[in-house]
């Protein structure tokens, strides 16, 4: 029986970061 | 960090560093709450204790949950360290591209709404319109400092934006014609309370305006209660009709309905479900910002009602969407296997920096909610930003600006709050505004209950 099911940030320390997303906001 | 609590069934724990997310049962909820601070011996007899008269609950399965917890801290997904913090000035310091812009294009408004942060849409000043000059003034500035940004951002704002209608449609023409010059790409939204909404507008929002927010606070006599025309009318039986056409023409564009609560409709889903049942599937409605003796200002003890109705709400969307009549909720919109990146969840929304709020006379401000206070003036659209120091105030509005968020498993998720509602409510912009934090944690248990229901793991 499997107790714990499982529905990385740190990878997007590479991928992300270009700006190019919607502003967010009251994200 | 984790943070694991129990909710419609539920037992989550969401590691908050990863962004990891975990369905467990009872056994493995109690191991993982005790698994940092307690030996495995310790674990094991702890949890033998508590499950006696369970069959089930053996040494080996205590132990092989144990080495499952480990497996999973081993790969990443469970009590992971923080590795972000040196990333979250560097980040907006190396960055001075504007990308999005709040135009607003009327200070005045044609309802007198008693909550309105604008003052009636006013903004504690004069009455007034954008001009064509000014408004293409400021998509220049845009456009000349965006730096390498493509996509770009203007939003219609007020006050009414559709009693300067004109001006915006002229607008989206400027911005349209300088695209394919400039490699820019402009996506224009629209924030309207539907008074003036008619076909020519929906025409041209449906082909032009990424976004249309409508302004309509739930049930008729909880909308007309706040939302009243200049001469005291109730503006719902108005406004009703024109979004539902406008809603049912946007195609492949997105909507959403925006509401506002008080402490006079503390039971808030009701007015949701209602405009639920009006046909409008793309819905939010956010709590009041207003002083503390406003008459309808919340009050801590709303909050124990509120955060059952958000409950309330999480529950009915599921029950809602298995019969084939789902809605959206603006807070409740997380994507777990994506979502933004680590970057833009420490930098939040960018107010003060990448995105600025420009007067009808083309003063700059750090965000909408800033304009008319005249000690938050940024510089204007022709001169740029003249006032440095404050745009540096904003950089370091970010996850880690408040040493009593440290500790907070939201902050990934909050980028570290509204800094208007910080302001407003602390006097400082890295202040932190606790009753909205409140709010805002239990939006967020519900959100992953929701996308664990809908997994059916």
């Amino acid at each position: 029986m499997k107790r714990i099911k499982t529905l990385d940030l740190n990878k997007t320390l590479k991928t992300g970061g270009c700006g190019e997303c919607q502003t967010s906001c009251s994200g | 960090m984790i943070h694991q609590y129990k909710l419609n069934g539920y037992n989550i724990v969401l590691d908050v560093f990863s962004g990891a997310v975990h369905s467990v049962d009872d056994l493995a909820y109690d191991i993982i709450e005790l698994f940092e601070s307690c030996s495995e011996e310790d674990i094991v007899g702890q949890m033998l204790e508590k499950y006696a008269g369970d069959p089930e609950v053996t040494r080996d399965e205590i132990l092989d949950c144990i080495s499952d917890i480990k497996e999973l801290k081993a790969e990443g997904q469970l009590f992971t360290e923080d590795c972000y913090e040196s990333y979250a000035c560097d980040f907006k310091n190396n960055s001075r591209a504007v990308k999005a812009l709040c135009l607003h294009v009327a200070h005045t408004c044609n309802l007198s709404c008693d909550y309105c942060f604008a003052a009636q849409g006013k903004y504690h000043g004069e009455r007034a319109l954008m001009s064509l000059e000014v408004g293409k003034q400021a998509l220049d500035f845009l456009i000349a400092n965006s730096g390498n940004q493509q996509n770009l951002e203007v939003d219609f704002f007020g006050g009414e934006p559709l009693m300067n209608w004109d001006v915006c449609k002229q607008l989206v023409a400027y911005g349209r014609s300088r695209e394919a010059e400039t490699g820019k790409k402009f996506r224009f939204t629209l924030t309207t309370n539907g008074l003036l909404v008619d076909d020519d507008v929906i025409e041209f929002a449906n082909r032009e305006m990424n976004n249309v927010v409508m302004s309509l606070d739930g049930r008729r006599e909880i909308n007309d209660h706040l939302r009243k025309t200049v001469t005291g009318k109730g503006s719902y039986e108005i406004i009703v009709p024109k979004f539902q056409k406008f809603a049912k023409t946007r195609g492949d564009k997105e909507y959403y309905i925006r509401g506002t609560f008080t402490h006079q409709n503390v039971e808030f889903t009701k007015d949701i479900f209602h405009m639920a049942d009006l046909g409008f599937t793309e819905l939010s409605m956010e709590p009041v910002v207003c002083a503390p003796d406003d008459p309808y200002a919340l009050t801590e003890e709303d909050l124990p009602i509120l955060f059952e109705q958000y409950e309330i709400l999480a529950k009915e969307m599921l029950k809602r969407d298995k019969e084939g009549r789902g809605f959206t909720f603006y807070h409740y919109m997380i994507d777990l296997e994506g979502g933004p990146c680590i970057y833009k969840r420490i930098s939040g929304c960018g107010s003060g920096t990448e995105y600025l709020a420009v007067t009808p006379w083309g003063e700059l401000y750090p965000c909408h909610q800033f304009v008319g206070d005249e000690k938050y003036s940024m510089g204007n659209v022709w001169d740029g930003i003249k006032n440095i120091e404050l745009r540096d105030k904003f950089k370091q509005c970010n996850a880690y600006a408040r040493p009593s968020c440290r500790d907070c498993w939201a902050k990934l998720y909050c980028s570290g709050g509204c800094a208007a509602n910080a302001y407003h409510s602390t006097g400082s912009i890295t202040g932190i505004y606790e009753y909205g934090c409140e709010l805002f944690k239990k939006r967020m248990e519900c959100a992953i209950m929701i996308k664990v229901a809908e997994s059916g793991i």
